[in-house]
């Protein structure tokens, strides 16, 4: 038996196999970079990196270094970021509210974003200054206003049900609005967008959104061992000395920072932000110093190799990255959940 | 001085639970809260952890308002023990036990030798030693009952306040939480249903019937057979032949 009270951080194999996840996380990007209509050998894309981070010149043709570095790259960070954010957002959400099924959309951020969405994709809302990305950010940030109210005090049962309330309203008006304003094709490339899509992302996208998310983790990094304390509930949080109103308020803000800035990137893909911090809770247990970045690298990981099998599992389509999150995560989840109650 | 609550109110819901009541908790020894149940001894003690604030009146911690005092800094001097604590973390007793440590490490502290003297010291007043490793869903309500006591000590309180901490024991591990809480280096308030018990080991009591303080003093002046008639409705014969002259009380039917 190991010593239970000794210090943190004296297992020198933890660190080596977060080394060996973050080694793990960079070979996805590299085949993520390689995979696609037009395959390209690992290595080029490996050389084409190094080019592109000013490590080179490597000989690689121009037309490949164009569609490694800046599509599938840029592409593959995007996800990368997405999956780390989502499933950290999750991680703390389901610590504050205590509850399993708590998720990044259960505030109704992105039953909000899909409004904004839809307003400025079918009704031309903004007039052609506001993008998509931006209407979606804005009816997310709306969705949080409208929940704020009910943050700062009361149970957290009374948060998650003003969150189902926000959903429901977004959600009616998102399917009003398509019912009434859009065409069969227009109704079609709306329902892409909900289920999530990385396309059309380039570098600005992986700047914002790796700037958002790590900042993001760093906050939550810092507010860990309060998290830790919620194990037993509020009450107990507060007389262990964490200051519950202004810590819930700070991370709920900071998770829904994270959320709306992804989702307006890439629509709402779900699965990771529910699933990904159980894995990581089975695998590291419920500390939050280990656990959020376990989540991170999981969640990144994760969404990597979901958009590489996105992209290559129907030929010549690529297929919303929300399907393919949940119908290859859903199986693998069930058989952890299975296995864990072996274990225990 | 330690804690002390003056013309204290708190109300829940439209409906008050606690109105006018004052009283000092003297420093070391054991205070035992009595009453009928809703009669406002687990509100007292969140008022008294500072969870609460009194709608009127106040509380005080060494003649220090506790609304002016860092909830970190108070949370190194008061810890509390809910009745029932319940968890879905899956989490070890040491890991439970380490959780007390969190008001007395900053931001960028490792965990220190200290921490885990600390820790180990908790574990070992309680008994648990040899459990450190169990996980918190395998625990009997006794050894859960320890751990969170354990955890409280490990925050190092100088008083440490608990909420029926014998409920669903059965009579040795009732005895055994008692005896340990009196032997406790702290300054302890307990809420408490058994009046027997609480002659036993408390050294004051006071006695709480809707919301307002009807008695406090030794047991034996408190525990008297009118007053047992009069907070709980029950008719009791009290004989002062326990150690120390202590009562005990024997229920009467019909």
């Amino acid at each position: 038996m190991s010593l239970p009270l000794a210090a943190e951080g004296a297992r020198p194999w933890r660190w080596l196999l977060g080394l060996a996840a973050v080694l793990a996380l960079a070979a996805s990007v590299v085949l993520a970079a390689s995979f696609g209509e037009m395959p390209i050998a690992p290595l080029t894309s490996l050389q084409a990196i190094a080019n592109g981070l000013g490590l080179g010149p490597y000989p690689v043709e121009r037309i490949v270094q164009g569609i490694v570095w800046e599509y599938r790259l840029s592409r593959a960070l995007v996800a990368a970021c997405c999956g780390a954010g989502l499933a950290v957002s999750g991680a703390i959400l389901q610590a504050l509210l205590r509850n399993a099924l708590a998720e990044p959309y259960v505030l109704g951020l992105s039953a909000g974003a899909s409004t904004g969405a839809v307003l400025v994709m079918l009704l031309g809302v903004g007039g052609g200054v506001l993008g998509v990305s931006l209407g979606a950010f804005l009816g997310a940030v709306l969705a949080f206003a409208v929940v704020l109210p009910f943050l700062g005090s009361g149970g957290s049962t009374r948060i998650i049900l003003a969150g189902v309330a926000a959903s429901q309203l977004f959600n009616a008006l998102t399917a009003y609005i398509v019912a009434t304003a859009a065409n069969a094709e227009q109704a079609r490339s709306v329902m892409f967008w909900l289920l999530g899509s990385l396309a059309g992302v380039r570098w600005p996208d992986v700047w914002l959104a790796a700037g958002v998310v790590l900042a993001g983790l760093l906050v939550c990094l810092a507010c860990a061992r309060a998290l830790d304390a919620f194990a037993f509930g509020e009450d107990a949080a507060a007389s262990l000395g964490v200051a519950v109103g202004p810590l819930r308020l700070l991370l709920l803000a900071v998770t829904g920072l994270i959320t709306a800035c992804l989702v307006s990137l890439v629509g709402a893909v779900g699965f990771v932000g529910l699933v990904i911090p159980h894995v990581a809770r089975f695998l590291v247990g419920p500390g939050h110093g280990r656990l959020l970045p376990t989540c991170a690298l999981i969640g990144a990981l994760f969404m990597v190799l979901a958009d590489i099998v996105a992209r290559t599992l129907v030929a010549k389509q690529t297929l919303p990255i929300g399907v393919v999150t949940a119908l290859v995560g859903a199986p693998a989840f069930a058989f952890i959940l299975y296995r864990a109650r072996e274990v225990r | 001085m330690s804690l002390a609550a003056r013309d204290v109110a708190w109300s829940a819901g439209g409906q008050p639970i606690l109105a006018g009541v004052t009283l000092a908790v003297p420093p070391g020894g054991v205070l035992g809260l009595l009453g009928p149940n809703g009669s406002g001894k687990s509100s007292l003690l969140r008022l008294l952890a500072g969870l609460r604030r009194p709608e009127e009146g106040r509380v005080s911690l060494d003649a220090a308002p506790l609304a002016e005092l860092r909830r970190r800094d108070l949370a190194r001097r008061v810890a509390l023990v809910e009745q029932q604590a319940g968890t879905e973390a899956d989490l070890s007793v040491a890991e439970v036990v380490r959780l007390g440590r969190t008001p007395h490490r900053g931001l960028l502290d490792a965990w220190s030798a200290r921490d885990a003297e600390v820790c180990q010291r908790a574990l070992a007043q309680v008994g648990l030693v040899d459990k450190a490793a169990r996980r918190w869903h395998s625990l009997s309500g006794g050894e859960r009952q320890r751990a969170q006591i354990a955890r409280a000590l490990a925050q190092e309180p100088s008083e440490l306040l608990l909420d029926e901490p014998t409920n669903h024991l059965d009579i040795q591990h009732q005895l055994e939480i008692l005896d340990l809480v009196r032997r406790l280096p702290a300054t302890c308030v307990l809420a408490i249903h058994d009046l027997n018990l609480a002659a036993l080991f408390c050294d004051r009591l006071a006695v709480l019937r809707d919301g307002r303080l009807v008695a406090e003093g030794a047991p034996g002046e408190v525990l008297t057979a009118e007053l047992i008639q009069q907070v709980w409705g029950v008719r009791a014969q009290v004989t002062l032949d326990g150690p120390d002259g202590r009562p005990s009380i024997r229920y009467r039917l019909g």
